[in-house]
């Protein structure tokens, strides 16, 4: 498959893993952002192959890990709304809220749709005018342009039967707030490809100056992964601080001007509680004032929801780099993807999920 | 104007709850739909039950339900897979299928063209597959009250002396084979129902596989263990091989083989090829030393050209099967959690 396969290539992934194990003379802490890129390393055993100098931890990048339990349960009571059809991404239906998940809601009657797309979901309101359509509107600045281009075009066409219940985050300031916790082990940063693709690399230079560390756009391919994980460490070696292009086939400076535009046009940024994290300034979008008409937080009262967490769940310390996943004591015990006290073991893109499914034992 | 007494419409186009309640409709669309297609000296008789001679020796017997939506895919339909499905239930234990039955249940407003449709290509395949459908039945549910068709079919056969396959045989350095690519088939359904377009189409493996898992058997009566992996892929069928047996199994990823277009939608649609449903494929688990004989026959047989060694069986990591990757690490190949999910991004 072009595009795929010279990226995974295992001679040019041999080449590169003894090019790290050349440089890499000191121990070094390297944080992937995404969790697709997590779920990348595990599949392809990338950290098994690593020389033992150089640890990757895992970070918050996964749009399901991070979204609040305030906002499943919401998501469920309107679900359970007569009239409603709640549409979202696959990955949202699994994940549970205090007692059920949309699943469930789904068996008990709810109209619970999986979508590929926003459009998708506008289109199930132009085709069912006499229903309220809502889109469960999750994720980083990868998902954010449709997002925004699914309101706008709401907007202009009168569709008033469709809102979006939004929980969108953004990187840097995740990034931020990792680099300033006391507890920060992080000494370098794989930047979210995808990401990157909209945003462009531009805004993580200031985090890069102000923190003095690497920080480098990369791919989800093992060849993709290894070379930024190489820069990464070149970088640390050599005592650079700024961002280099690990992806240069998708990512350029200035991102997807145009994709920035919608997002801006729709969304402002505001403070967001992160699952497992906490509140995160500055670190949310949502919906300006003038689309708050296809806001179904405001459309939908469904009154105050406080859900409760396990607190046998550390997922936030795993979102952080400050744990890894089977150092959880209910790793693999009270918690696995049947039965998951956290959201980081519910999304494919989670760090406990991925794991679990290819290294819950550890022989393997 | 002259009214005149109007006679009851006999000729539908779709069905009618009335198909169902065993009056002259009933008997319309048995003589319309079904004999035509099924003819044969059993159902022939118009009997409530098909009698036939049995050999000496052990019997096996086998149902499955069908409920694919949709109902037509490129490379087959609700039907083929129907009668397919049971053929190859029998013959991966081992049997030579004989006699099948089918229920159907259908959905008031299908349309008969595709009813007969339908009932054309499981006369179709179950020629294709030496098999006699001997018995039937048909229910008409109220519109929404279930998905167009659902068909059930059951079958018998009987079992070669001899030959002792099951889940619990393995042993280790077994040699593990697929007879071909795989996840040809979820992937078809996939992309329909998504309405996902390729470049080239993907096309339903369905096959009844009896002809060549008994060319295997003819040359090697000693293979340990035969499944087609349906539902959950091969990575769970071969999960349930390696807990029954309480073995480890070990694949060679890059050994796997795997069509060009499915590697493609899987990739965007996120999901892995291992986990999806094959309906023509098979999993065979040898002895080390007869792995190339099985090969052979399976190389001449046309469901079978692109037969591979995939794996093999070892005494370690037991009940669990773990992927070698092309760069020299090892992962878990899990057994998947349920319904595919689509990534977000």
């Amino acid at each position: 498959m072009k595009f795929i396969d010279e990226y995974r290539d295992p001679k040019r992934a041999l080449a590169l893993l003894e090019e790290i194990r050349r440089k890499a003379v000191h121990e070094w802490t390297i944080m992937e952002i995404c969790g697709g890129q997590t779920h990348s390393i595990m599949r392809n055993g990338i950290d098994q192959l690593l020389p033992p100098n150089v640890h990757l931890v895992h970070g918050p990048g996964c749009p399901v890990c991070v979204t609040p339990l305030e906002t499943i349960e919401r998501a469920l009571v309107i679900a359970s709304r007569p009239g409603v059809i709640l549409t979202s991404f696959g990955d949202m239906l699994r994940v549970p809220g205090s007692s059920k998940d949309l699943f469930m809601a789904r068996s008990e009657g709810a109209d619970v749709r999986i979508v590929f797309s926003p459009l998708e979901a506008l289109q199930i309101a132009r085709d069912n005018p006499d229903r309220e359509v809502v889109f469960l509107a999750v994720g980083f600045e990868t998902t954010a342009p449709a997002n925004a281009m699914a309101v706008r075009q709401a907007a202009r066409e009168g569709i008033a039967n469709f809102s979006e219940l939004v929980s969108q985050v953004m990187v840097p300031p995740a990034m931020r707030a990792i680099l300033s916790s006391p507890d920060n082990r992080v000494q370098g940063f794989l930047a979210a490809g995808h990401v990157c693709a909209i945003m462009g690399w531009e805004e993580y230079e200031p985090v890069a100056e102000e923190f003095g560390i690497p920080v480098v756009p990369a791919g989800f391919e093992p060849v993709d992964l290894l070379a930024g994980i190489l820069k990464v460490v070149e970088m640390l070696e050599s005592g650079t601080a700024g961002v280099e292009n690990a992806y240069g086939r998708i990512v350029s400076r200035e991102g997807n001007p145009e994709a920035r535009r919608v997002m801006n046009e729709v969304f402002e940024v505001a403070d967001r509680p992160w699952r497992g994290i906490g509140v995160i300034p500055q670190s949310g979008l949502v919906l300006r004032e003038h689309y708050s008409a296809f806001d179904a937080e405001k459309r939908f009262d469904v009154g105050h929801i406080s859900p409760c967490e396990s607190p046998l769940c550390r997922s936030g310390e795993v979102l952080q780099g400050h744990l890894k996943p089977s150092e959880c004591p209910a790793f693999g015990r009270e918690c696995t993807p049947m039965t998951p006290l956290g959201a980081t073991m519910v999304s494919s893109e989670g760090a406990c999920a991925a794991y679990y499914k290819y290294h819950r034992n550890t022989t393997v | 104007m002259q009214l005149s007494c109007p006679a009851p419409i006999l000729r539908h186009e779709t069905v009618q709850m009335a198909h169902g309640a065993g009056g002259r409709l009933s008997q319309e669309l048995t003589q319309r739909v079904f004999m035509p297609h099924l003819q044969n000296a059993f159902l022939d008789q118009l009997d409530d039950q098909a009698k036939f001679d049995t050999v000496p020796g052990r019997m096996a017997f086998s149902t499955d339900t069908y409920v694919v939506s949709p109902l037509f895919f490129p490379g087959g339909n609700i039907g083929e897979l129907a009668v397919n499905g049971t053929v190859n239930d029998l013959a991966v234990g081992g049997a030579v299928p004989m006699y099948l039955s089918a229920g159907f249940v259908l959905e008031e407003g299908l349309p008969l063209a595709e009813l007969e449709e339908i009932v054309r290509s499981m006369a179709e395949s179950a020629r294709k597959a030496g098999v006699m459908i001997v018995a039937g039945d048909t229910k008409v549910v109220q519109k929404g009250q279930c998905d167009k068709i659902f068909i059930n079919t059951s079958g018998v056969g009987f079992v070669r002396e001899g030959v002792d396959v099951s889940c619990r045989n393995l042993k280790p350095d077994d040699a593990v084979i697929v007879s071909g690519t795989i996840g040809d088939h979820g992937m078809a359904v996939m992309t329909t129902r998504e309405g996902l377009s390729f470049q080239s189409r993907i096309s339903s493996d369905t096959a009844a596989l009896n002809g060549m898992i008994h060319a295997v058997l003819d040359v090697v009566p000693g293979v340990h263990a035969m499944r087609d992996p349906t539902r959950g892929g091969v990575a769970a069928t071969l999960n349930e091989l390696a807990s029954s047996s309480s073995v480890g199994i070990e694949l060679q990823e890059s050994s796997i083989p795997v069509r060009e277009e499915v590697r493609g939608a899987a990739e965007l649609l996120g999901i892995d090829p291992l986990t999806v449903a094959n309906e023509g494929k098979l999993l065979l688990i040898v002895p080390e030393a007869e792995a190339g004989r099985v090969l052979e026959v399976m190389h001449a047989h046309e469901y079978g050209r692109e037969a591979a060694l995939i794996g093999k069986v070892v005494d370690d990591h037991h009940g669990m099967v773990v992927m070698r990757t092309p760069f020299g690490s090892r992962r878990i190949v899990e057994m998947p959690l349920g319904e595919q999910l689509p990534r977000i991004c």
